[in-house]
């Protein structure tokens, strides 16, 4: 028997439910990098799952045509982690917001991570709730004013990437929704890892938190605030290519003019490095989108997937002690006759 | 029937046959009382007596020692003939210490026995058990036959040889005590000898240890001329057939894997550590070889949501968790509602509200069950009533999750989790196919609708990942799901008024249809003209049964139904309660089930309560059912 080859496109990965964000959010153009990134990925749509929590970037999985839950917040990595345990076979990603992950979330976030179960977790990071009409995030900035937060926001923001990478993830990785090759280019390779891969989208609220990321991304600045990572490569951007990352005294990773260090004295970039400081170090060069700030693979590194693991325990044990008698093990201990 | 016991040459011809008795042994956390208890319950299971088993233990690990709040006990009742409690009161205490003695004596009954290890009785011990006088010295243990043995220097002497540190020697007391009660009661030697030879292979010098404990118990009992005589209490004239004695939550165990095995379905098990409810994760790791899943989550909401996640993907997905956890899923279960997917939730119930009593046994969980969700949310309710019937309602309860793609809550309690009780073994190729087919093509046209309903059961169907053209999304939010007589099932999102009304109808009646498909009420009325009808629900129902022999043992009548499915309530059941003058409730809570049943039939329910921890006596039931009756 030959299998029929067929071609898929975007519009086989198309629910056609009719997508319900708001007109210019930048959640529109993630779905449609991921409805044209999936043809090319060689996966069949009744093997893919998207399962969500909610908030806006939560609906997500409706507007797929593959498996999809959309959960209750914050516990899609505890959902998908039931999907990947119970079948090692389905490719499944997973969709959230700031709010939805880091805060209500945090738990199963760090925790899918630590154990390395197969997802493939995408944070639309917008920096604020949009879902229940504009209140601060656990990634807003100090002294944002919001409705919950009239004066100014006096919470420190996480730093996603260095949640991920300090919940020891395999994966990291991060891009914006103003570029679809960048977008398309990430999620190919977090598609690609085996293990847990976090990837975080800078994304525009254009409702609630209008331009959040405009001093890196706008086109005319872009050129001199992303720093884009390559492996093997010195880090190195601006746009007549004249800064650069370099290590401290400390040990600590700065920016740099290159005519100061020359393209020597530049970091240059491991994905691979078992070690993940370096990783972490790099994850906060920029505290927030206002300063030079890395995009692409942070770290990118093999450990022993979860649900792999437990099916070789089982299969480990079967082949030890054969398949399970239950009659068996229910008279395994004392029992007596009653005549 | 007739038993055949097996004549000792040995047996002392003094021995005097006792049809039953309660025994208590107590201790410090840290003195082995468990586990002695266990042996003990183990010997006279397989020895072929009736039993029922109430162990009670601090939920500290090690509560300071020799303290009241650190008294660790196990009590067994054996019998020659069918029991269904572990005892009102015990025939025995077996007291290491001041604090044991003291914090079980009340619950002593003039003219029954202590066997105090006297040994634990200096100034120290007692001034940590906050005695300022000696209860070995003057006459206040003067109604009971008292019997003093030094446990800990004839345990000491007896290992002294055997190079075990005399910290070590000292705690083989435990086994001391157990050789002791051996002796009294005629039980065989050889399994326990066996058990310790398995159990410590790995440490011979504790082997040995208590090995020659045990023995010195037993030759103490024999020699010492303490005690009179031996008693023995013969086998039990049960049901005839295999056996093996089983506390409830391994009976939970055997049922969810036998329930897995019938519907020929993965079983995936996340739950998060909770007393009483562990055993069961721990049991079920043990499985691997049965292909099952299990996951230690990081918290109760993720394990209930990794179970919802197996569901979708086409496992028999089950969490486990005890009153606190259950309070943090509700917004999980709720979720498995509306998705509509099989997943059965155990809830081993333990002392509330909060923390409350970890350790120790309540009801007081129905409420939570039946209501415990936002919005109209509801789902069956199966409850266990004996430790060894937990086994069915576990089969039971996957049953109908699967059948009818809903969450359905399984409620047992501390009592039945730790109780121990003979065990009829089930014939496994007797229990019936609860298999399911999973959906393989679209229904609805070239499209596959996740909510196009059996019109039978109301269940939607179960399409799991990796099948092609049935690609679905569902979720939590409301959606045209009614699919019923050409009725939407797309699943889409649908915020209509008028939809969302008929959704939560028909989730209503999804579930009281259930009504049909569950047995009638197990009714106990030998006469069907009893006055009095105690009604009842999970582990009270020994409790309520030792009380109505009693009360029948006068020529009194009266009735006991027994409710296996709290939701729906079995079809019968308003008929039953109409046909009685008085009904009686007894729960360990402040009347649930008593609320429900007047709520749903109009009927004048009296409930009686009692929230101590442990379960009622069979006198308490039988006092209360007398003054019913005038």
């Amino acid at each position: 028997m030959t299998e029929e080859v067929v071609t898929l496109t975007k519009k086989d990965f198309e629910s056609g439910e009719e997508a319900r964000w708001c007109p210019g959010c930048g959640d529109y153009s993630i779905l449609t990098a991921v409805q044209m990134l999936l043809p090319e990925l060689d996966v069949k749509p009744e093997n893919m799952v998207f399962i969500s929590g909610i908030g806006c970037a939560a609906r997500f999985p409706y507007y797929m045509r593959t498996y999809g839950v959309h959960g209750i917040h914050g516990r899609a990595p505890a959902i998908a982690t039931g999907v990947a345990l119970a079948r090692p076979d389905l490719n499944v990603w997973v969709i959230g917001g700031d709010g939805d992950m880091l805060s209500i979330g945090g738990n199963h976030l760090i925790h899918a991570l630590r154990r390395n179960v197969n997802l493939k977790i995408m944070m639309f990071n917008n920096q604020i709730y949009g879902l229940t009409k504009g209140q601060y995030s656990p990634t807003s900035e100090i002294g944002k004013v919001t409705k919950s937060t009239p004066f100014g926001s006096i919470d420190y923001p996480f730093n996603p990437l260095s949640v991920a990478l300090g919940a020891e993830a395999t994966f990291v990785a991060r891009t914006h929704d103003m570029d679809r090759k960048h977008m398309q280019a990430t999620f190919k390779r977090m598609h690609e890892h085996k293990g847990a891969a976090f990837v975080e989208v800078f994304q525009n609220c254009n409702v609630f938190n209008d331009g959040a990321f405009d001093g890196i991304l706008k086109r005319d600045v872009r050129g001199d605030m992303l720093i884009q990572l390559t492996h093997g490569e010195p880090i190195r951007f601006g746009s007549e290519g004249q800064l650069g990352v370099a290590v401290n005294e400390f040990g600590e990773p700065r920016v740099v003019e290159v005519s100061a260090v020359g393209v020597e004295g530049l970091l240059v970039h491991d994905e691979h490095r078992a070690d993940p400081t370096l990783a972490f170090a790099l994850s906060r060069l920029a505290n927030s989108p206002t300063m030079p700030t890395p995009v692409g693979v942070f770290r990118d590194v093999q450990r022993p997937i979860y649900e792999v693991e437990v099916q070789a325990q089982l299969a480990a044990t079967l082949e030890r002690n054969g398949p399970g008698d239950l009659a068996k093990i229910i008279a395994s201990g004392a029992t007596w006759t009653v005549e | 029937m007739t038993i055949d016991t097996p004549v000792d040459p040995n047996r002392d011809a003094r021995t005097e046959t006792l049809d039953r008795v309660v025994i208590r042994f107590a201790g410090d956390s840290g003195d082995g009382m468990q586990l002695v208890g266990d042996r003990f319950t183990e010997l006279s299971a397989a020895f072929g007596n009736d039993l029922a088993t109430l162990p009670n233990y601090p939920a500290e690990i090690r509560a300071p020692a020799g303290t009241i709040a650190g008294v660790s006990s196990f009590q067994v009742h054996i019998s020659d003939h069918d029991i269904v409690t572990p005892g009102d009161a015990p025939n025995v205490l077996i007291a290491m210490n001041p604090a044991a003695l003291i914090a079980n004596l009340n619950d002593m009954v003039p003219g029954t026995t202590l066997i105090i290890n006297s040994d634990s009785f200096e100034q120290r011990d007692l001034d940590k058990a906050g005695l300022t006088t000696n209860p070995l010295e003057g006459n206040s243990l003067a109604a009971f036959n008292v019997y003093t043995v030094p446990m800990t220097s004839i345990t000491v002497g007896a290992t002294k040889d055997l190079g075990v540190k005399p910290r070590d020697a000292e705690r083989s007391k435990n086994f001391f005590a157990l050789g002791l009660l051996c002796w009294m009661y005629t039980r065989p030697v050889k399994p326990v000898l066996d058990w310790i030879e398995k159990q410590f292979a790995a440490k011979p010098l504790i082997l040995a240890a208590n090995t020659a404990a045990f023995k010195a118990g037993r030759n103490f009992g024999e020699t010492a001329e303490l005690f009179d005589h031996p008693y023995e209490v013969r086998p039990a004239a049960l049901r005839p057939g295999n056996y093996r004695n089983v506390v409830g939550n391994s009976a939970t165990v055997y049922g969810l894997v036998a329930a897995a095995q019938s519907a020929k379905l993965p079983l995936v098990y996340a739950s998060y550590p909770i007393t009483p409810a562990s055993d069961i994760l721990h049991d079920l790791s043990k499985l691997k070889n049965f292909g099952i899943k299990t996951l230690q989550a990081e918290d109760e909401i993720a394990a209930a949501a990794i179970a919802i996640g197996a569901a979708f993907a086409g496992s028999l997905a089950i969490t486990g968790t005890s009153g606190p956890g259950l309070d943090l899923k509700s917004e999980a279960i709720a979720l498995a509602i509306s998705l509509e997917l099989p997943f059965v939730i155990v809830d081993v119930q333990r002392g509330g509200p909060s923390t409350g009593l970890p350790t120790k046994t309540e009801q007081a969980d129905l409420m939570l069950a039946m209501y415990g969700r936002h919005g109209e949310s509801p789902l069956p309710i199966v409850a266990a009533y004996t430790p060894s019937q937990c086994f069915d309602a576990a089969f039971e309860a996957c049953r109908l999750a699967i059948k009818y793609r809903t969450p359905v809550m399984l409620l047992t309690d501390g009592y039945l989790a730790n109780g121990a009780e003979p065990w009829l073994i089930p014939d496994l190729d007797a229990l019936p196919d609860i298999s399911v087919e999973f959906a393989t093509e679209p229904n609805h046209g070239d499209e596959f609708w996740p909510y196009l309903r059996d019109p039978e059961t109301l269940a939607r169907p179960w399409a799991i990942p990796g099948t092609p053209k049935l690609m679905h999304r569902i979720g939590g939010i409301e959606k045209s799901g009614i699919g019923l007589d050409g009725a939407d099932g797309s699943g889409s999102i649908s915020y209509s008024p008028e939809n969302h009304e008929a959704m939560v109808e028909l989730r209503a009646r999804k579930i009281a249809n259930i009504a049909n498909d569950i047995p009638l009420t197990m009714l106990d009325d030998e006469t069907g003209d009893a006055e009095v009808l105690v009604l009842g629900w999970g582990s009270t129902w020994g409790s309520i049964t030792a009380g109505l022999r009693r009360i029948r043992a006068r020529n009194l009548k009266v009735a006991h139904a027994h409710l296996t499915h709290l939701n729906p309530f079995p079809k019968d059941l308003g008929d039953v309660l109409r046909r009685y003058d008085k009904i009686l409730v007894p729960e360990m809570n402040l009347g649930q089930l008593s609320r429900l049943v007047r709520a749903e039939y109009l009927v004048d329910a009296q409930s009686y309560t009692k929230v101590q921890g442990v379960p009622f006596r069979a006198v308490e039931i039988e006092t209360k059912i007398l003054e019913m009756l005038g």
